[in-house]
């Protein structure tokens, strides 16, 4: 019986053994371990056996039954590891072929800019407000401290609806009706579409934008300002960006100043953009004029502030080095997609 | 405004500096330089040469050849030139071998100049060139002696006869020289002088400050026996002075006075006009000079035109003047419009025996609404707009006279009539150099402020804490003005940088903002690139729209001053930049276009303007391409579904919009308010537009959608009991619309109906002519049971009795 079980076993081996189609492994499994198998015939086969022999021959038949099974098992795992080698092999894919993309939309450059300078001063705790782009006179140049017929006016270029409506000519406006609203202090910036009367050119156009600023606080100083454009200019330009202020002058401030930064493509060394001086002018700003103060209602001897202009064209076409600013009106989709 | 550092230094005569320092150093202390042109920057080498023998080329018609001596010992070169108004014995700036000349005969002027070589012409040897002022880099407009068309002979001009042979023409003819370009700002009428920047560049530089020393000169004569004076508008004219010249000697003004005026770019003519353009620039204050002789009644009067009154100013030109504008007239007639521009009838020629000199202030405004009605822009009037101060006007006079006497170009007769009836006072400022510091954010001690008070000629009573402002700095009025002297002097620069102390304040975007952002997100994301065009239009783009003459978009506001036609109007709707917009794309062979604008339209209240009117944000959408009305909408649905405009929206095809294919257009309406429109383009407004493709546009009004935004979540539990389907073919006749098949089943549906979906649509043969065929895919469901047939089969009968109605059967 022994010697019968362990020719089964060696039979059942070398079967499995030189198989090398993965589905006649079962056949073999069947043909020694089905209802009709053989080692199931030796089990059949029990009764011949004197009853003390059979527990060990019962043992011998489930040990040789373990070792065809664990056997089956493992040629089987070799079986499917190979296929499944080959069908990745056969899978290979040339992955340098295009991506499928989404056909997606682009930004303005002049909304990315905005959204940089927005979120440069909304982390510093200023609000972002809008005022009207159809503005009342008093708005735009009285309370601004720019009375009717002084030069000021006509430097502007300003468009006319009727006698006292007009098209903003600067979104310094704005300042002037968060004033009115009597909440202090005040940490604004106002963005929004101004317009001049210039004929379109490379650097011209009677519709821009403009981002104002408002700080109104108390012991608010000249040095805040510096300090808080130069954090400004920096945060949009580059850490390594230097700030210089010089003297201008403003109806609506006093002290005013111009800020330059550093060119952002020469860094300061001087280059045909910034005409060799190195610097590039950004803004104007000053200390909030005591008279403005004093005609939306603050006290001048309270309160100080200063307030802050930018072009938003002006910064988007150094910032992306854009020779044209028609181009940003054209709305041609090769241009809008660069960015 | 322009000066030259010569002109700067002769009242800052210790002045040592380079163009470039100087530019910096007068930027920073708010004298902004815009740029500056050094005169001798291509001139190399130029020496005075005198000719001393030409003789006739042997080859050359056109050529001579010049023996030209370069030094007093008698060194000669040879010279071949072509030009034919040089002879022996003349002296003219001779280039010699390897120097520079700013400009070629032949090629004009040049950024880096022209070196000179010696040379062959026709086989003759040339050392060097002769030059003419071109050649030198000026015009014969500023240096009305050098000949046209030639070689500038010096030995012609008195002025140059005696310069020494080899010396520096260059020097000679001033022109080791440096004019800069100031921006100054509307504030400082000072600083439109040579006067006022010389003051600040000795503050600047820390150099004494010497302006010209003016006495009273004057005859024996009184003035009041040529002339009478009378204001009758003084509000227009606070001061009027004048004095009288007689045995005027007309010439040519001296090098020097020339040579200044032609580094501002003002033409030197004869003594008498430099020296009025002289003190103008020196001073910023304008004067005119009126030939007595023709002055009638030995009267001036001052007084406003009459409406209509002709006036022919010396220029020749016609006036027609109205009666806001301010005239000087003598006994009969006007002879001068104010701060403008002299009369023909007046004007000095060449035959002036006695002249009247006339230094007054006008009313700025007047002068510049004045000017602008009658288009004229004289440099008198662009210095009398910025509102001069009255207390310069002696002094200039003076100061002009005193040159008149100097340059021997006439006899000033003694005194002067100068009507000044309300003296303006110098005013008192308060400082306070605590609330200075503290606007500041310095701490500079009060000897300093003093110190830059007075550096700029500021009187100070340090008793009083006061500084005595000079009425030539009328920008002064209160003490952040000084606070801005102060910075300026001790330095912008030096100013340290800090943040801003005080409570934290919670910035942030406002509501409007934040609902723009997200619907940004949203068209972005289905390929829309963001535009941008203009608020104008052009009121064509109402015909180019196809709008009704009576549709309430033609209702825009008029700009009185437009930048022409084209930016007439404020537009109402964006529609007509989009299209441009597409077309601009369209003709640039641009495939697959697909543009956004969130931008205001201007809706007016009532027209004319006696309010603001609404600007609305609008959501504009534009695209061609591999698209339909249904991508379009799409996006719209998107936009509204990002808005928690969740519940359905109504498309309505009776959208009423003339631009839009009449059978593919809808009006958007959600809660029974419009939210938005979309659809085709007209085929014949496309073509207006020149697009040659189908285009599709849609608005969303953004004001209406961020009303009925919704943005609250409650969560609902995920279904946890199966839904039942039933799909369903139906046919129908063509006109009956899917939206209203869907609203009848989600009516009659009723709450076990959780979706109704559109899978096929079907128009064919196998139907009916007229006909089509919907099929829906309806799905039931209930929260808190397992549906049975019985209670969907209820549902469907009602939805198919409800269809019924409407003339929709089940597809047999």
């Amino acid at each position: 019986m022994k010697e019968k079980l362990t020719k089964i076993l060696e039979d059942a081996m070398g079967q499995i053994e030189k198989t090398e189609q993965l589905d006649r492994l079962n056949d073999i499994k069947v043909a020694f371990l089905g209802k009709k198998g053989e080692l199931t015939s030796v089990l059949k086969s029990m009764k011949e056996v004197a009853p003390e022999d059979r527990p060990k021959v019962g043992q011998l038949v489930n040990e040789a039954r373990t070792q065809i099974e664990a056997k089956l098992e493992e040629k089987k795992a070799l079986f499917e590891k190979a296929l499944l080698e080959e069908k990745i092999k056969s899978e290979t894919i040339d992955v340098t072929l295009p991506g499928k993309m989404q056909m997606k939309g682009h930004r303005h450059p002049n909304t990315i800019t905005l959204q940089e300078v927005e979120d440069i001063f909304v982390g510093m705790g200023y609000e972002v407000v809008e005022g009207p782009e159809v503005e009342y006179d008093y708005y735009n140049f009285e309370a601004l401290n720019i009375p009717a017929n002084h030069p000021a006016k006509d430097e502007q270029d300003t468009f006319y609806i009727t006698k006292d409506i007009l098209l903003r000519s600067q979104t310094s406006s704005v300042q002037v009706h968060e004033m009115e609203k009597g909440k202090l202090p005040i940490r604004m910036i106002a963005p929004g579409r101004v317009f001049r009367s210039d004929e379109v050119d490379a650097t011209h156009s009677p519709t821009f934008h403009q981002i104002e600023g408002l700080v109104i606080d108390k012991d608010i100083t000249f040095a805040d300002l510096k300090g808080t454009l130069q954090e400004f200019a920096k945060r949009l330009f580059g850490e390594e960006t230097k700030v210089k202020f010089r003297p201008h002058h403003f109806q609506f401030t006093e002290p005013s100043a111009e800020m330059d930064v550093t060119c952002f493509k020469c860094g300061g060394k001087g280059c045909r953009f910034c005409k060799g001086s190195g610097w590039v002018e950004i803004l104007g700003c000053g200390m909030v004029h005591p008279h403005v103060l004093e005609m939306s209602g603050i006290d001048p001897e309270e309160y100080t502030g200063f307030a802050f202009g930018v072009g938003l064209e002006r910064i988007a076409l150094f910032k992306y080095e854009i020779d044209d600013m028609r181009l940003l009106y054209e709305n041609d989709t090769r241009f809008l997609k660069q960015f | 405004m322009d000066t030259s550092l010569s002109w700067i230094k002769a009242y800052v005569p210790d002045l040592d500096c380079t163009a470039q320092e100087y530019t910096d150093a007068m930027t920073l202390s708010g004298t902004k330089v815009e740029g500056f042109t050094e005169l001798d920057k291509n001139l190399d080498k130029i020496v005075v040469g005198k000719i001393n023998k030409i003789e006739k080329h042997p080859d050359a018609d056109k050529l001579v050849i010049c023996q030209v001596q370069i030094s007093e010992d008698g060194q000669e070169v040879q010279i071949v030139t072509g030009a034919a108004n040089v002879k022996e014995g003349d002296k003219v700036p001779v280039v010699l071998d390897g120097g520079h000349v700013a400009s070629s005969h032949k090629d004009g002027e040049s950024e880096n100049g022209f070196k000179i070589k010696k040379g062959k012409l026709r086989g003759v040897e040339s050392f060097g060139m002769m030059c003419s002022i071109e050649e030198l880099g000026s015009t014969t407009d500023m240096y009305p002696d050098a000949a046209k068309d030639g070689i500038y002979i010096l030995s012609d001009n008195p002025a140059y006869k005696d310069a020494p042979i080899g010396s520096d023409a260059v020097e000679l003819l001033g022109l080791h020289d440096v004019t800069f370009e100031y921006e100054i700002t509307s504030n400082r009428v000072d600083c439109f002088g040579v006067l006022g920047i010389a003051r600040e560049v000795a503050a600047t530089f820390g150099k004494k400050f010497v302006p010209p020393v003016v006495t009273e000169t004057g005859n024996d004569e009184k003035v009041e026996d040529y002339i009478s004076v009378e204001v009758k508008n003084p509000e227009l004219c606070p001061r009027y002075t004048a004095r009288v010249v007689k045995n005027i000697k007309l010439a040519p003004s001296p090098e020097w006075m020339q040579r200044r005026l032609a580094s501002v770019g003002i033409r030197p003519i004869n003594n008498i006009v430099d020296i009025t353009n002289y003190v103008m620039e020196e001073y910023s204050q304008p004067m005119h000079a009126y030939d007595l002789d023709h002055i009638e009644d030995h009267k001036i009067i001052v007084r406003k035109a009459e409406a209509g009154e002709p006036f022919k100013t010396l220029d020749g030109q016609e006036r027609k003047l109205d009666d806001t504008m301010l005239m000087i007239c003598d006994g009969k007639k006007p002879i001068g419009l104010a701060g403008i521009m002299g009369g023909e009838n007046s004007m000095i020629t060449d035959d002036v025996q006695t002249m009247l000199f006339e230094a007054a202030t006008f009313d700025g405004t007047n002068i510049r609404l004045s000017g602008k009605k009658l288009g004229m822009r004289t440099d008198a009037q662009a210095k009398f707009e910025k509102g001069l101060d009255p207390n310069t006007a002696v002094e200039a006079m003076n100061r002009a006279c005193q040159l008149v006497e100097e340059l021997g170009a006439g006899e000033v007769v003694g005194g002067m009539i100068d009507y000044y009836p309300v003296k303006k006072e110098p005013i008192r400022i308060a400082y306070d150099p605590a609330k200075i510091n503290a606007l500041l954010g310095t701490d500079i001690s009060e000897e300093d402020m003093i110190r830059y008070f007075e550096t700029i000629d500021l009187e100070v009573d340090k008793a009083n804490r006061e500084v005595i402002v000079p009425t030539w700095r009328q920008d002064l009025e209160r003490m952040a003005d000084l606070a801005e002297e102060v910075a300026r002097f001790y330095g912008y620069d030096n100013i340290p940088m800090t943040l801003p102390s005080g409570a934290a304040t919670s910035g942030g975007l406002s509501e409007k903002l934040q609902h723009e952002a997200m619907v940004r997100e949203v068209v972005e994301s289905y390929g829309f690139c963001e535009g941008m065009t203009f608020s104008f239009e052009s009121p064509k783009v109402y015909d180019k729209l196809n709008l009704p003459e009576d549709d309430v978009l033609r209702r825009s506001i008029q700009i009185t001053n437009p930048l022409g036609e084209d930016y007439s109007v404020m537009r109402t709707s964006a529609l007509g930049g989009m299209l441009t917009s597409l077309a601009t794309n369209y003709n640039r062979r641009n495939q697959e276009v697909r543009l956004y604008e969130l931008a205001n339209v201007y809706l007016p209240k009532q027209l004319p303007l006696t309010e603001l009117p609404d600007e609305r944000m609008q959501l504009t959408l534009g695209m061609y391409g591999k698209v339909d009305f249904f991508d379009m909408k799409g996006v719209v649905q998107a936009v509204l579904e990002r808005m928690g405009l969740n519940k359905t929206a109504k498309y309505d095809p009776n959208a009423g919009k003339s631009f839009l294919h009449p059978g593919r257009q809808a009006v958007v309406s959600y809660e029974g308010k419009t939210v938005a429109y979309l659809g085709e383009v007209h085929p014949a407004v496309q073509k207006n537009f020149g697009i040659g493709t189908r285009t599709y546009l849609a608005v969303i009004d953004m004001q209406t959608v961020s009303e009925l935004a919704n943005f609250d979540v409650k969560y609902e539990g995920v279904a946890k009991f199966p839904s039942m389907t039933r799909d369903i073919s139906l046919t129908m006749k063509k006109e009956v619309l899917a939206g209203e098949v869907e609203e009848i089943i989600r009516v009659r549906g009723g709450k076990l109906l959780e979706s109704c979906e559109l899978f096929d649509i079907y128009e064919g043969s196998q139907l009916t002519s007229g006909y089509k065929s919907l099929a829906y895919k309806i799905v039931f469901r209930a929260p808190d049971r397992t549906l049975t047939d019985e209670e969907v089969g209820k549902c469907m009968d009602k939805i198919m009795n409800g269809l019924a109605d409407k003339g929709v059967e089940l597809r047999q």
